[in-house]
């Protein structure tokens, strides 16, 4: 099953990207994730490729998911993911500058376990609702977080400019 | 765990404390003395000794459980609604004995609902055993089991999967709670059986207490039928405690739950508590008892709080 969920975010593309790229704050913008931790300590700066971390998404009455590695990383563009372990899963920041200096963001998640046969196929479609709201939620939380620092910043800005 | 011949998916806890004190390594029937009623039992004896498969730790199958991991994900999520917390006080790695109390007859929802829960949060190359009366995995149609890690209640499998670092489930209660009546629904009684203890001292492995509720509403449970079944002489033929007697579909008045039943839709709720190492808590050398209504203190105070969450019987 392959989802995916856009949205528009009034920041540039730089702290979007500082965002998605910060294992520390998954569990504060990603709707259903119950882990997201570093695999090894020195990935626990911003991801970069062959970074690996252990996550889990809350479906239905499991938490789903497992080690996953970073296989794609174009800073302020892509950054892409398959599973190592757990089940399979390929997912994908896509961030787009739009031409007002804002940013167009997509969430892009595939997700199913081989060789599952038809039950597979029916609890990847059962699961899709759940996991999809997941997604919407994920991104408008990360708009909120990203447009609330940038306003942050640009008070800052504001107010060292009228302090100097 | 299950008696010899009423199965729950979980062997029986008379068996595997007698095999873990050492006693046996194999249920014994009776010999049944001379003449006909001894050529019978020990023709029986022969055809249920000859179904028992060796037990074997590498039939654990990580593609299998993981390839199952979609049809657990449905009877779980949809059918029980399950709900697992507390997977993180499950240390990460290195053995542990996970001992839960049992509901639900011979069909066990929480197993089901726990083993998912446990599969999927800790990946299936995470080892994990299941221990049961070698009966159970002859069981016809049950031999799957031993797929997803369940082997025979025996000290050696267990000794060898803990020291493997796996991490072991075990219900000490097994049939003798598994059949208690529905209005003890809320009640832990493991009847007094305490050789996961032992196993747990001697392996030196933490305790995580595992407590599910939900499981007794599937059907209604009237009786353990202790008094038929020693009336019928089960218990001095095969050793059989308990003839349950419930209401379950699609029975109607369901003698034995051989064949098991359909389990009415009832939400699971499992919390795993946070882990007990025993020498640390109990001194080096610690008395077993203690222990036992430590655990079983913790386990109660636990199933009485999910208890009160639920607002109406089977829909939780």
């Amino acid at each position: 099953m392959r989802l995916g969920e856009c949205i528009e975010i009034n920041a540039p593309p730089a702290l979007v990207w500082e965002a998605v790229t910060d294992p520390s704050r998954y569990l504060h913008f990603m709707s259903g994730v119950t882990r997201w931790s570093v695999e090894d300590a020195q990935d626990a700066g911003p991801a970069r490729l062959g970074a690996r971390y252990r996550m889990l998404l809350r479906v239905g009455s499991a938490e789903v998911g497992g080690l996953i590695e970073i296989v794609e990383d174009k800073p302020e563009r892509d950054l892409a993911w398959n599973s190592v372990t757990g089940v399979d899963q390929r997912g994908r920041w896509r961030i787009r500058e739009r031409e007002d200096g804002g940013s167009k963001v997509e969430l892009r998640l595939q997700y199913g376990v081989a060789g599952s046969g038809v039950f597979g196929w029916i609890a990847e479609h059962l699961a899709a609702r759940t996991v999809r709201d997941h997604l919407q939620r994920s991104l408008r939380q990360l708009k909120r977080q990203v447009e609330h620092e940038q306003l942050r910043a640009a008070a800052a800005e504001r107010r060292a400019a009228r302090a100097g | 765990m299950s008696s010899p011949t009423y199965t729950n998916g979980h062997g029986s806890p008379d068996a595997a404390r007698a095999t873990l004190r050492g006693d046996a390594d194999q249920p014994e029937l009776p010999s049944g003395g001379g003449g006909v009623l001894g050529s019978i039992v020990e023709g029986v004896k022969g055809l249920i000794s000859s179904r028992i498969p060796p037990a074997d730790l590498d039939e654990r199958d990580p593609d299998y459980i993981r390839e199952s991991l979609p049809r657990l994900w449905l009877l779980a999520s949809l059918y029980f609604r399950g709900e697992v917390r507390g997977l993180g006080n499950v240390p990460e790695e290195g053995g542990v004995l996970l001992v839960g109390n049992h509901s639900g007859g011979n069909l066990t929802p929480d197993t089901i609902v726990f083993t998912l829960a446990f599969s999927t949060y800790f990946g299936v190359e995470r080892v994990f055993h299941q221990l049961a009366h070698n009966l159970v995995l002859s069981f016809p149609g049950l031999s799957y089991l031993r797929k997803y890690g369940t082997v025979a209640a025996s000290p050696d499998n267990a000794r060898t999967a803990l020291e493997a670092g796996a991490a072991v489930l075990v219900y000490p209660g097994g049939d003798y709670e598994v059949h208690r009546p529905s209005w003890q629904r809320h009640r832990v009684d493991f009847g007094g059986r305490k050789g996961f203890i032992r196993l747990a001292l001697d392996q030196d492995v933490p305790i995580v207490p595992v407590v599910a509720a939900g499981g007794q509403e599937t059907a209604l449970f009237l009786s353990r039928g202790e008094s038929l079944a020693s009336a019928l002489g089960l218990d001095r033929l095969f050793r059989l405690k308990v003839l349950p007697l419930s209401l379950a579909l699609p029975w109607g008045l369901n003698i034995g739950d051989m064949l098991g039943h359909i389990p009415l839709p009832a939400k699971i709720t499992v919390e795993a508590l946070p882990p007990i190492h025993l020498r640390e808590e109990f001194g080096p050398d610690p008395d077993v008892d203690e222990i036992y209504d430590h655990i079983m203190r913790l386990m109660q105070d636990t199933l009485e709080a999910l208890a009160a969450e639920r607002r109406f019987p089977v829909i939780g």
